[in-house]
């Protein structure tokens, strides 16, 4: 390696010597932004240094798709090719990117510069359809013009955030990132004061006695049960018992991360969340952290969320100035430190287990469970792990009580859901509403019904792991427990909505082109079962049906569902499933024509 | 000693806890299929060919590593049980070589697998790697079973010469930066060829007796060169 290389490297490597192994991701991606890509002398550097076999590293260079061994030096340009952003003309605006940059520079053309890639979700389903520029977030890419995704400027992408609530949302209608000044104004990180210095004083002389002040940890974790606040991630799982385990189980270290590594298709609440408002997620966090008795965090951000990681780099840095993060915090005797962690382009890693390997600095393979995160999570340590959204109802819950809260919403979900309604609506965007308005309501009532000219065919609830919802669903209220009676699932809140006039089949390939891509490859029934199913719809979509392919794909789809190690495996079979109960037609060999709508 | 009993298809055993469900289906006499267990591997759960369904769980658990639990109700051979199981040998079979792995055959046969279920099947097809007098690697027969990267790691050599390359399915084991293997820290020991269940890895001179070599000509082909070991690197 030469001295050019080697000193910069070291600059890096200096940073993540300390943390070893679990340095490998930050520093692969640091070297990588210096090097333009990861060369085996620079590979094999960083894994001497941080003491990793080199193989191990090489394995984990193969895993993320945002790490690259190729040489060429060119930029990235992300066309979002998944079901939401295709409905809007993304393979056009794909193929005329394409040709724009195979264009001769002299001729106004980019090609020494640029490559360009079809990717999954973006999360920027509101702007469909999404290409992302390096790190630059382009919306309504205009494949008419496609010159002018490279003069976009590096802003905020201004979501349409609407519904009846604003408990999660207050802060995301500025045109930028919420400050802390701005958010402690609105009332922010009360929520956290109180809970350590604002107890009853029955119990704080007692827990003075130790030595602490404010509301001792187990009241806080009382609290989020009484709330029955369930999980937001998909999971739907109480935060209440995941945070009471963690708190009972043995050991001194403990953890608490965020999963902020949303990519789910067709979601893209917690970018938005981070992005306009990061103090609240971070204040949820610390709050959890104090009821857990955890003293180091994590927050792990999806790796093409370029904004996210910057507002929150900067709001975790003027939270430490403050003082609500780092030593005795607001003289509570409580320490809690933050790191920041960046993913690096695999959808696995949103899988809890695999969230873990990740910021241990392995490929992103989901554990078998159990054991579960609560007794043997982040570094084989008792871990808390909550999704974005789940933190932010954090400090509401706190600073109004449980009582309050659970008025909002039904019995059994309680609170505000934020939903991610994109696809054929007049006003796509974030809606924030209390669980339990139905689906019409939604779709209706708040995003302004079915564009012009078309009818409601159907919607894809849950996003690419989701199931159909029909017309008949339309009266079901949108409640974890509704739901799950009705045979659909609410999973993280994307909406995906098509009309009439769309080709379900194409919509389906591209569903199970998007797991079989983003499959771990760990166990059997995801690392084959992805892969037939997406290479059958795409036959299908194509236009030929063969007999037996309606069993093919409900074999795949159940052996996935039954037998697969993670919920990666056991959803990507849904989406088939559903289609093959709602719409059997698509299936039937009689009906091969495709000439149906091939209008994208 | 704590001791458990549950009931497998019907038939009460008790064992100790810890015991894993294909343990103890093996002690009522019932051998629960497998392709990636082996015994002195970490169990990983990966083939998943062993899941069985036990009453009250949504999902069906891998045997191989599912510890047993008190009044557990186990059935080895459920529809859905089977439905998995004939799914996945016939996912393998459209995905791998798998001539010389008998053992998968007859797992196909018994299951009823048809082998060519999926028609649009993209198959594993890699050429041989032949790049050390030891062994060669035909990832064609490769079902991903992770035997070979754990020997090499921490299930007993700590040599970590090979881990994965890309990712879902196109997994496969590779070398840092697919170097051979001479350049690698691999040592020859070969515990990986040793574990290898379907014939991908095999040591070199029956390689080459199975492609017509005479034996002096294999001796030639894969005599070493001793060397001290300054030499190398």
């Amino acid at each position: 390696m030469s001295q050019s290389e080697l000193i910069p490297l070291q600059l890096i490597l200096n940073e993540y010597k300390q943390i070893g192994r679990s340095g490998l991701l930050p520093a692969l991606l640091a070297a990588q932004k210096q090097f333009g890509f990861l060369s085996p002398s620079i590979s094999a550097e960083i894994g001497r240094t941080l003491g990793v076999p080199l193989a191990e590293v090489y394995g984990v260079i193969e895993f993320y798709s945002m790490l690259t061994t190729n040489p060429d030096g060119k930029t990235s340009v992300q066309v979002c090719c998944d079901a939401i952003c295709a409905l809007q003309g993304a393979d056009r605006v794909f193929e005329a990117l394409q040709q724009h940059c195979e264009v001769s520079s002299d001729d106004g053309g980019h090609h020494a510069d640029y490559h360009v890639e079809r990717v999954a979700c973006l999360g920027l389903c509101n702007h469909a359809p999404a290409v992302k520029v390096g790190e630059i977030a382009v919306g309504k890419a205009d494949p008419g013009n496609p010159e002018t995704v490279f003069l976009a400027e590096d802003k905020p992408l201004i979501d349409h955030v609407d519904g009846s609530l604003r408990i999660l949302t207050p802060n995301c209608c500025r045109p930028e990132a919420t400050s802390l000044d701005e958010y402690r104004h609105d009332g922010g990180y009360e929520g956290l004061t109180k809970a350590l210095s604002m107890a009853p004083s029955e119990v704080l002389a007692e827990f003075n006695a130790a030595g602490l002040s404010g509301m001792p940890p187990t009241e806080v974790i009382a609290e989020v049960n009484a709330a029955g606040l369930l999980g937001r991630g998909g999971a739907a799982f109480p935060a209440g018992a995941k945070w009471e385990g963690v708190s009972k189980a043995p050991g001194d270290i403990k953890y608490v991360v965020c999963n902020a590594d949303e990519s789910e298709p067709g979601s893209f609440k917690d970018r938005f969340l981070l992005e306009m408002d990061p103090h609240r997620t971070l204040e949820g966090l610390i709050i959890a952290a104090y009821a857990v008795g955890a003293k180091t965090g994590y927050i792990y951000i999806r790796g093409e969320y370029h904004r996210a990681l910057a507002e929150v780099k900067t709001a975790v840095e003027a939270a430490r100035q403050a003082g609500l993060i780092g030593k005795n915090i607001m003289g509570s005797g409580f320490d809690f430190e933050v790191e920041i962690r960046q993913g690096a382009g695999a959808y696995i890693c949103g899988e809890e287990t695999a969230l873990f390997e990740s910021i241990e600095g392995k490929r992103g393979f989901p554990r078998i469970k159990p054991p579960y995160p609560t007794t043997h999570g982040l570094f084989g340590r008792p871990t808390v792990i909550n999704n974005v959204e789940t933190l932010c109802n954090l400090p509401f819950i706190i600073t109004t009580g449980s009582e309050n809260y659970r008025k909002i919403g039904t019995a059994r979900s309680t609170g505000p859901k934020l939903f991610c309604v994109s696809g054929d609506v007049q006003r796509p965007g974030l809606y924030e509403v209390p669980f339990g308005i139905t689906l019409r309501e939604l779709l209706f009532d708040l995003a302004g019904g079915i564009r012009k000219g078309h009818k409601l065919k159907t919607v894809l609830l849950g996003g690419a792991a989701g199931s159909f919802a029909v017309e008949k669903d339309l009266d079901v209220r949108l409640s974890f427990e509704d739901l799950r009676a009705a045979g659909l699932s609410l999973g993280s809140g994307a909406v995906m909505v098509l009309d009439d006039s769309r080709d379900l089949r194409d919509v389906l390939r591209r569903v199970t082109h998007f797991f079989a891509d983003e499959s771990c490859g760990k166990c059997y029934p995801c690392q084959i079962g992805t892969q037939r199913q997406f290479e059958i719809m795409n036959r299908v979509a194509g236009g030929t049906v063969l007999p037996g392919d309606a069993g093919r794909l409900a074999d795949l789809g159940w052996t996935m569902t039954d037998a697969s190690l993670c919920g990666l495996g056991q959803t990507a079979g849904l989406a088939v499933l559903s289609a093959l109960e709602q719409f059997p037609e698509l299936f039937s060999p009689a009906q091969t024509d495709s000439s149906e709508q091939k209008g994208i | 000693m704590t001791i458990v009993t549950l009931t497998i298809d019907g038939k009460q055993v008790s064992v100790e806890a810890g015991t894993t469900l294909m343990q103890a289906a093996r002690q009522t006499g019932q051998e629960i299929p497998t392709i990636c267990y082996h015994d002195h591997c970490t169990g990983n759960g990966l083939c998943r060919l062993c899941v069985v369904e036990v009453e009250g769980m949504r999902l069906l658990p891998p045997a191989c590593i599912t510890t047993v639990q008190e009044g557990q109700q186990v059935h080895t051979s459920s529809e859905k049980v089977i439905r998995s199981r004939r799914t996945i040998l016939e996912m393998l079979a459209s995905t791998v070589d798998l001539s010389e792995a008998p053992e998968i055959q007859t797992f196909l046969d018994e299951y009823q697998a048809d082998r060519d279920r999926f028609p649009d099947a993209e198959r594993r097809e890699l050429p041989v790697i032949d790049d050390n007098p030891m062994y060669i690697r035909d990832y064609s027969k490769c079902v991903l079973c992770w035997r070979c990267v754990q020997v090499c790691a921490e299930d007993a050599q700590y040599t970590f010469a090979i881990n994965f390359t890309g990712r879902g399915y196109h997994s496969m084991i590779g070398t840092f930066f697919d170097q051979p293997m001479p350049a690698t820290t691999c040592v020859f020991c070969g515990q990986c060829v040793g574990v290898c269940p379907t014939g991908a890895l095999k040591p070199k001179r029956e390689w080459l007796l199975e492609q017509g070599l005479a034996p002096d000509e294999i001796f030639e082909a894969t005599k070493t060169k001793k060397r001290r070991r300054d030499d190398r690197a």
